[in-house]
């Protein structure tokens, strides 16, 4: 057996969400190396032959990878996919957009967003907004598969000493162009790898008093999310939603300001260690998943929060 | 352009899943089905496309068992043109699926087809990504914005990370995120219309593909459930349990 896991990064730094897709493949079992494509990505490199357990690491530094564009990147994938039985990418936009296209050119199926590997041909993977749990085996010779983070543990970024060997295939297709990417607030602590996360949701009313969670949140060291409500509402923008189809978190701590507890919005939660909820209505679902409820106004009670930390 | 809009049937999002006693799926006997959310994003945006003038017909094509033919309807009602079923009874995977949506495109010379970025039942968040590949054509997956002009279009994706903006050639697939547009409401007399409209029903089996399934569901369980939590009936009480009692802050 033999994992190619593709690193997602930006050119200078390796992704915290591959360090977790990683471990998925340690438990897998066999060799696992890992797949560098960017541009100018010498640095990327470095830092991959550094994670523990990985045995070589290939790097096709090339124009034509340099925004991981789907279509390009999908072909330099096949080719080198050839030599191994499983092919991970962690499940985050970048993985869930370029797996499926290499996976058609293969002509194997994907298994999305793995949550526990039962063995080399056999996953646990959440459907219906995780409310059940699918067990799949897999015919394929080559599994494709994307890699849920929150369930596995990140592998050490240190430690390791793969050999680091450079490579060139893959075809510029020419089908799309990048373009931008519109820069978020970069002081902001990451609300997929926080420890503490508010939350904020309808209740909130305007963006404006997104402040009062940002000032709790500072407080705590905690990264800011929101329900799907806020953000449709222009409260927050969308990089900040948490959910089925936003992001899918699991900090220690968990605080729902305003939030009713909708099960698409629940999907994205409801691992987390401890959830708080603050909420008017004592009937709202969010209640039925949290450790610790607060039934009041959020207007007063914020303020309070953030006075008391 | 002749666009091609793929949806699916679900389980409505406002209906929990409830696994099935023998753990072999989930329990959709006289559950309420709909239109998957996605998929409503994908046809809008079509019609928003011919109402610019850039679309010309659209066609709405679904592959799945009887039942299937009630999402079409809704397409039609919302104002798709024409409806085509692939009919099986069997639950193909996304590979076997974009297989057969390529012969779609191909067979009705689209110049488009938009999907859903996701189908909120499996969730696996591949079909379009497949049918891009399949196709050889250029792929624009989680869309918030579209414009098209001519022989290329520019899309906003929604990303990890925030909003990407990239430029892509056509023919093209496109996969519809949640804030792309906003779908419109189906009045009675387009129920009526949508009637009258033609749909096509073609059997899986006459296209004569490989659609067999790589993976075989062992099992379909519920996840753990949560111990029930505490009402706390003060901030001051909230602030201490996290430091004392959770130790998380
Ligand atoms: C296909 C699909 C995908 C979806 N994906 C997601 C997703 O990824 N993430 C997501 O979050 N949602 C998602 N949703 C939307 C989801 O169904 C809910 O609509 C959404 O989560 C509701 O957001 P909310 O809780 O902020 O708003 P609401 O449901 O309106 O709840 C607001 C809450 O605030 C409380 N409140 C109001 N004022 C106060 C006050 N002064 N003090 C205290 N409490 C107050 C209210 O009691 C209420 O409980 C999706 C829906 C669909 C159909
Ligand atoms: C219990 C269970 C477990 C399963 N586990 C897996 C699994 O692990 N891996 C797996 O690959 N499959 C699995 N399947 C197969 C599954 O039934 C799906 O039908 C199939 O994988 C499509 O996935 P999706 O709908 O999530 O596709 P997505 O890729 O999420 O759908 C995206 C978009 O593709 C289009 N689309 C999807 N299906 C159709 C359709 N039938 N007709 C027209 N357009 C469509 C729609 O525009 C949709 O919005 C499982 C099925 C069951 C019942």
């Amino acid at each position: 057996m033999a994992n190619l896991v593709i690193v997602e990064h930006d050119n200078n730094e390796v992704a915290a969400a591959t360090l977790h897709a990683v471990t998925a493949a340690q438990q897998i079992g066999g060799d696992i190396d890992l797949l560098v494509a960017g541009e100018n990505c010498g640095a990327v490199a470095e830092a991959a032959a550094k994670i523990a357990g990985v045995s070589s690491v290939k790097v096709a530094d090339d124009a034509k990878f340099g925004h991981h564009l789907a279509e390009n990147l999908a072909t330099l994938i096949v080719e080198v996919a050839a030599g191994y039985s499983h092919v991970l990418a962690s499940a985050t936009t970048f993985g869930k957009n370029v797996m499926p296209h290499a996976s058609a050119l293969l002509d194997k199926a994907q298994i999305s967003e793995i949550v526990e590997v039962k063995s080399a041909d056999t996953f646990v993977r959440p459907i219906y907004a995780g409310n059940a749990l699918a067990t799949v085996q897999s015919s394929d010779s080559i599994k494709m598969i994307t890699v849920r983070t929150i369930k596995f543990e990140a592998a050490a970024a240190e430690g390791g000493s793969a050999s680091v060997e450079a490579i060139s295939g893959g075809t510029d297709t020419g089908l799309s162009s990048w373009v931008s990417q519109a820069v978020s607030d970069n002081d902001q602590v990451d609300l997929t790898s926080a420890k503490i996360v508010v939350s904020g949701g309808r209740g909130m009313q305007s963006g404006d008093n997104f402040s009062m969670l940002h000032s709790v949140a500072e407080k705590l060291g905690a990264a800011v999310g929101a329900s799907r409500a806020a953000v449709d509402s222009g409260f927050v923008p969308n990089e900040l939603q948490v959910g089925q189809t936003g992001k899918v978190i699991a900090p220690d701590l968990y605080i729902a300001v305003g939030i009713s507890g909708a099960i698409q919005h629940l999907a994205g939660m409801k691992e987390s260690k401890v959830i708080v909820a603050i909420n008017n209505d004592s009937e709202a679902p969010i209640f039925q998943v949290a450790d610790y409820g607060l039934v009041a106004d959020l207007f007063e009670a914020v303020p309070q929060l953030d006075a008391a930390l | 352009m002749k666009i091609l809009v793929c949806v699916k049937r679900v389980l409505d999002p406002q209906v929990k899943a409830r696994v099935k006693a023998d753990e072999s799926g989930v329990d959709l006997a006289n559950a309420k089905m709909t239109m998957n959310p996605f998929c409503e994003n994908a046809l809008e945006e079509a019609l928003r496309l011919r109402e610019a003038g850039i679309g010309e017909e659209i066609i709405v094509a679904s592959v799945g068992g009887g039942k299937t033919e009630e999402t079409l309807r809704h397409g039609l009602a919302m104002g798709a043109d024409r409806a085509i079923q692939v009919v099986t009874e069997e639950t193909l995977e996304p590979l076997a699926i974009a297989k057969v949506l390529k012969q779609v495109a191909e067979q009705e010379g689209v110049g488009l087809v938009l999907a859903g970025k996701q189908a909120i039942d499996d969730d696996s968040n591949q079909t379009a990504q497949m049918l891009s590949a399949l196709l050889g054509w250029s792929q624009a997956t989680y869309c918030s914005e579209i414009k098209i002009d001519g022989d290329k279009a520019t899309v906003i994706r929604e990303v990890d990370a925030g909003l990407e903006t990239i430029e892509v050639k056509m023919p093209a697939v496109m996969s519809a995120d949640l804030r792309l547009n906003e779908p419109r409401y189906v009045k009675l007399p387009d129920v009526m219309k949508a009637k009258r409209k033609p749909m096509d029903k073609i059997e899986l089996d006459s296209l004569g593909l490989d659609t067999a399934n790589r993976l075989t569901t062992l099992k379909v369980e519920e996840p753990e459930g949560r111990a029930a939590g505490v009402i706390v009936n003060s901030v001051s009480e909230l602030v201490e349990k996290l430091r004392n009692e959770a130790k998380v802050i």
